[in-house]
Order: C-alpha cells, then sequence, then structure tokens
C-alpha cells in the first residue's frame, strides 16, 4: 500500500504542469484552425471562422498528399510486418555470437538518422536506375519500421511454449498446420501493434520520405513546404483534424484496454 | 538454423531466412555499403562517370575539414543535442518517477493515455506548433505582455534557443517511457529499506533509484541524442539564420548543390557521430545493445 506523503503535493503539481507543457502547445495550435486570421495565432482573437477548414478541403495538392501517404503507410505494413516476424523468428533460434551480430544489424536501423537511410536508400537503388519516388520511400522506412515490429515479436515469442509444436507435431499436423494454428495465434497480439505502430511510424516520417520522395508529396511534406513558404491556418485545420483522429484510436485503445481488463477480472472471479 | 528446419520445415525456414536477408541484405547493408563507397567518388556529370575522372579520393571529407562553419556547426549540433538530451531526462526523470512509484494505480492509465496523444501527433506538427507559440506576434509573447511579465516582445527564434525548446518538446517522451519502465521495475520494498535505514531522499535517488534505472536512461539519451542529432524539421522550421544544425547542410549538398556524393559524405559524419555515441553511452552505462533497444 502506498501512503501518503508530504512530498506528494509537490509531485502532483508536477505532473499536473508537464501534462499541460504537453498539451497546451497542441490546443493553441488546433485552436488557431478557428480563428479569423492570415497568421495562424489564437491572439488575438479576430472571430470564429470554419473558412480555413474549406480552403484546406479545396486545396487538391493536399488530397494527393493524403493519398499518397495512406498508400505508402499500407505498403510499409505489408511488407515490414511479415519481414519483421520471420526477422523474430529467426533470431530467436539462434544463439551465441551469430545472435548478437544479427540482432545488431536488425537494431541498427532504429539507431541511425533519419538522413542517412533515406540517403543511402536513395543512392543504391539510384545505381541501379530506381529512381527516387514513394517506392523509394516504402522501402526506406521499412528498414527501420521492420526493426520496430521485429522487437515486438521477439518479445512475444519469450511466453511461447515450445512443447506445444512439439506436440502438434507428434500428433501429425504438417509444419505449415503448426505455424498456421499454433504460432501465429500465439503472435497476433504483437503483429497487430506491430501493424499500428508501423502505420503510425510511417504516416509520421518526414526525414526518410524527404530524400527518396523524388517529386511527390506525403502529408508531412506538405505541410512542411506550407509551413516554409508561407503559412495559412489551413495547416491548423489539418493539424487539428489529425490530432482529433489520434484522440479517437487513443481513446478506442483504452476502451478496449479496459474492457478487457475487466473481462479478466470477471473471468478470475468466476474460475 | 537446424532448430528452424526440424520446427517449420524447409519451406517455411527458406521464406524465414529469406524475408530476413532481403531486409538485412538490400535494406540496410548494401546502402550503407554504397553510401560509404559513393562518399570517396567525385561528383560528376553522367557523362564522366566510370572515366578517367572518377577515382577514389578524400576529397569529399576534405570539404568538410577544410569549412571550419561546415565543422562549428557540426560541433555545435553536439553540443546542443547532448545540452538537448540532458534536459529532457531532467524534466523526465520526476515524472517517470511519479508514474511508477507515487500516482495512484487508477490515475495511471489516464495519464499515459494523455501522453500518447501528443506521443502520436506528427513531429512536423509537434514543431509547427511551437513555430506558433514563439512567433514575435505569437501566443507566448503576448501572453506574458498581458500579464506584465516583460515590457518588450522578446524574440524567441534567435540563436539556438528556439531550436532547443523545440526539440526538448519533441522528444522528451522518448526519455520519459524507457525511464518509466526501468523505474517501474525497482522493487519499492528497496527504497523503502534505504528510507528506513535513514536515507535522505536525495541518496535514494542517488544510490538506490538512478544506479537501478541506467538501462532506461542509456535508451532514452540514445533515442533522443539521435533523433535530435539527426532533426530536420525542428531546426528548419525553428531555427534563425545564426543558428545551423548539421542536417541543415547535408540537405545543401543534396537539393541546394544536387552534389550526393558530398552529401553522402557528410551523412557518413553524421552516422559515425551517431554510433560513435551510441558506443559511449554503451560504455559509461555498462549496457547492452539488447537494453537499448527495447
Amino acid at each position: 500500500m502506498k501512503q501518503a506523503r508530504n512530498s506528494d503535493w509537490l509531485f502532483h503539481t508536477y505532473m499536473v504542469i508537464f501534462l499541460l507543457y504537453m498539451l497546451v502547445p497542441l490546443v493553441i495550435m488546433g485552436g488557431a484552425a478557428f480563428n479569423d486570421q492570415r497568421f495562424p495565432s489564437i491572439l488575438p482573437w479576430k472571430g470564429f471562422t470554419l473558412r480555413w477548414f474549406g480552403e484546406l478541403f479545396a486545396d487538391t495538392r493536399m488530397w494527393t498528399a493524403f493519398l499518397n501517404t495512406l498508400l505508402v503507410a499500407v505498403a510499409v505494413v505489408v511488407i515490414s510486418v511479415p519481414i519483421g516476424t520471420a526477422g523474430a523468428i529467426l533470431i530467436n533460434s539462434l544463439g551465441g555470437k551469430s545472435r548478437s551480430v544479427v540482432y545488431a544489424l536488425m537494431v541498427a536501423p532504429i539507431l541511425t538518422p533519419g538522413a542517412v537511410i533515406g540517403i543511402s536508400t536513395l543512392l543504391f537503388w539510384n545505381t541501379f536506375g530506381v529512381g527516387a519516388g514513394l517506392h523509394l520511400s516504402v522501402l526506406g522506412q521499412v528498414s527501420f519500421i521492420a526493426s520496430f515490429v521485429m522487437l515486438l515479436v521477439l518479445a512475444r515469442l519469450q511466453s511461447f511454449d515450445r512443447g506445444l509444436e512439439e506436440a502438434a507435431l507428434d500428433l501429425g499436423a504438417s509444419h505449415g498446420q503448426v505455424m498456421r494454428r499454433i504460432l501465429l495465434p500465439h503472435l497476433y497480439p504483437a503483429i497487430g501493434a506491430g501493424a499500428a505502430i508501423g502505420f503510425f511510424q510511417s504516416i509520421e516520417n518526414f526525414n526518410v520520405t524527404l530524400f527518396t520522395r523524388g517529386t511527390y508529396d506525403t502529408l508531412t511534406v506538405y505541410v512542411f513546404s506550407k509551413v516554409r513558404s508561407g503559412i495559412t491556418p489551413t495547416i491548423n485545420a489539418l493539424a487539428l483534424i489529425l490530432i482529433a483522429f489520434t484522440l479517437v484510436c487513443a481513446v478506442a485503445y483504452e476502451v478496449n484496454r479496459r474492457r478487457s481488463v475487466r473481462r479478466a477480472a470477471m473471468l478470475g472471479r468466476v474460475g | 538454423m537446424k532448430d528452424l528446419i526440424n520446427r517449420y520445415g524447409t519451406g517455411l525456414t527458406v521464406l524465414f531466412v529469406g524475408l530476413t536477408a532481403f531486409w538485412l541484405i538490400v535494406l540496410v547493408i548494401l546502402p550503407n555499403i554504397y553510401l560509404f563507397e559513393n562518399s570517396f567518388r567525385p561528383y560528376l556529370p553522367v557523362v564522366d562517370m566510370g572515366g578517367p575522372k572518377d577515382f577514389y579520393s578524400f576529397d569529399n571529407y576534405l570539404k568538410f575539414f577544410e569549412s571550419p562553419i561546415h565543422i562549428r556547426v557540426f560541433f555545435g549540433t553536439i553540443l546542443y543535442s547532448s545540452i538537448v538530451t540532458v534536459i529532457c531526462f531532467v524534466i523526465a526523470y520526476p515524472v517517470a518517477y511519479y508514474l511508477a512509484k507515487v500516482a495512484s494505480l487508477s490515475m495511471v492509465p489516464t495519464i499515459f493515455l494523455l501522453l500518447f496523444i501528443p506521443m502520436w501527433v506528427s513531429e512536423v506538427l509537434r514543431s509547427f506548433a511551437w513555430f506558433i507559440i514563439l512567433s514575435f506576434n505569437g501566443p507566448l509573447n503576448l501572453t506574458l505582455l498581458g500579464l506584465g511579465v516583460i515590457e518588450d516582445k522578446i524574440r524567441w527564434m534567435t540563436g539556438f534557443r528556439s531550436v532547443m525548446i523545440g526539440l526538448v518538446y519533441t522528444y522528451v517522451l522518448f526519455m520519459l517511457f524507457p525511464v518509466y519502465n526501468a523505474v517501474q521495475s525497482l522493487d519499492t520494498n528497496q527504497i523503502e529499506a534505504s528510507e528506513d535505514l535513514g536515507a535522505p531522499w536525495w541518496r535514494t535517488h542517488w544510490r538506490v533509484i538512478l544506479p537501478h534505472c541506467k538501462p532506461g536512461i542509456a535508451s532514452g539519451s540514445v533515442m533522443v541524442f539521435m533523433l535530435s542529432a539527426g532533426s530536420i524539421l525542428v531546426p528548419t522550421l525553428l531555427a534563425s539564420t545564426n543558428s545551423r544544425w548539421f542536417t541543415e547542410i547535408i540537405q545543401q549538398w543534396m537539393f541546394e548543390s544536387q552534389d550526393w556524393n558530398t552529401g553522402s559524405a557528410y551523412a557518413f559524419l553524421l552516422l559515425i557521430l551517431c554510433t560513435v555515441f551510441v558506443s559511449a553511452v554503451m560504455g559509461l552505462f555498462k549496457v547492452k545493445l539488447s537494453d537499448i533497444a527495447k
């Protein structure tokens, strides 16, 4: 049992300040989307307007960027999830020296600056006559997003009971069946988390995309170029929509988590 | 390998190995080798490629070492990224400790939910938020003026001040989460034992909690430093003319000069910097790579 202490109010205050520090900038950014003023700011308040949303929806370049972003994100998830999962299963069966070497190679992309990944991908494929474009952005992003998937799946594999596989094989299951019916179902939560994280990472990605995109826009690149070349609150309108989307995902995740906690608690009571 | 074949058969093993090999060789190793190789070659028009002028030299790297400005920017990037890393730790540690050991268990998920929002909002928007806040006629100046704290508007975006403000805001959560995990894994009894034995609060932190958190601190520091030094968005949006970041120079070579060879030499220097930093942290904190990348 935690006991209350005198210093607790200090911590509570600090926590509140930290949360404000994290959230108020986003509120300011979102609020500016409704301010009837050309330069995005919430102060001075010139009146409520929705016209920035109208301008945003009328911007065809934004819609192209939006579709490109989705396309890249889906492609990245589709490629990096199998790769990361295969990598995790493979490294889980390795031991000793080879394990640490392969492991280092697998996590290295996470610790490599995005600019380096972007430039090296661009140079490599360019040597073979493959020009810059969204396909290179996908490959560059896969190289480090697969690492995240690998780490998640590897962590899940630690709790896997090998005896189940052996039992299935002894009972005459084929290797494909063992994989499909025993190993993969155990890994699904990690694979799902990997896909979600990969999707978000890809949408957010800027550094790798900047060097590999060629002339294509993604949302981050679009926002970036807008901020540099004369901003209007349309960017704030876009930001607000993206934050709202994040918020919905976060709340859905939390509701889902609480429901499963409650279900587990109820099962515990019954059992 | 034999183990894999026994468990999943030859077909699936080939699939696993094939996918992993594609990832590690085609997407990771070869591009970096090409980056390295290209950084030693001159920037030539297409017709001269493979011709007599196309030979290996250190010219691209000499461009760096002969330019005092670039060297200064390089070390400036290291210095300010290190400061950002330290500030992030100072800000995040009390929060991590609070969440792990002080806050009531029912509150923690809600707080995490609130923290996930800025975490999943993209970097470009997080720096854009500060671009608005710090602008000359922005909310920060107007609020401070209104409160009477300052008499004249402050030009926030000069020097590295605004870059550091932006970087700390953008990356502090990458410090918070690993440190939180580390504090959380410490048995609360150890803290109580230390207090029962009469240690003042700071000694409990210094001798019990912090040593236990070393892997978390190492992991957070590596992430924050690497992301800061490699950041393109924050310095470009929040920097002024007198504060340049190393990635901006890489961008100049790549896009303005279209000199990809010198660009790759500079990118390689950035890669070396990050490798050295990761190794240094691993040595200093005596942790393994698997502790850092989790």
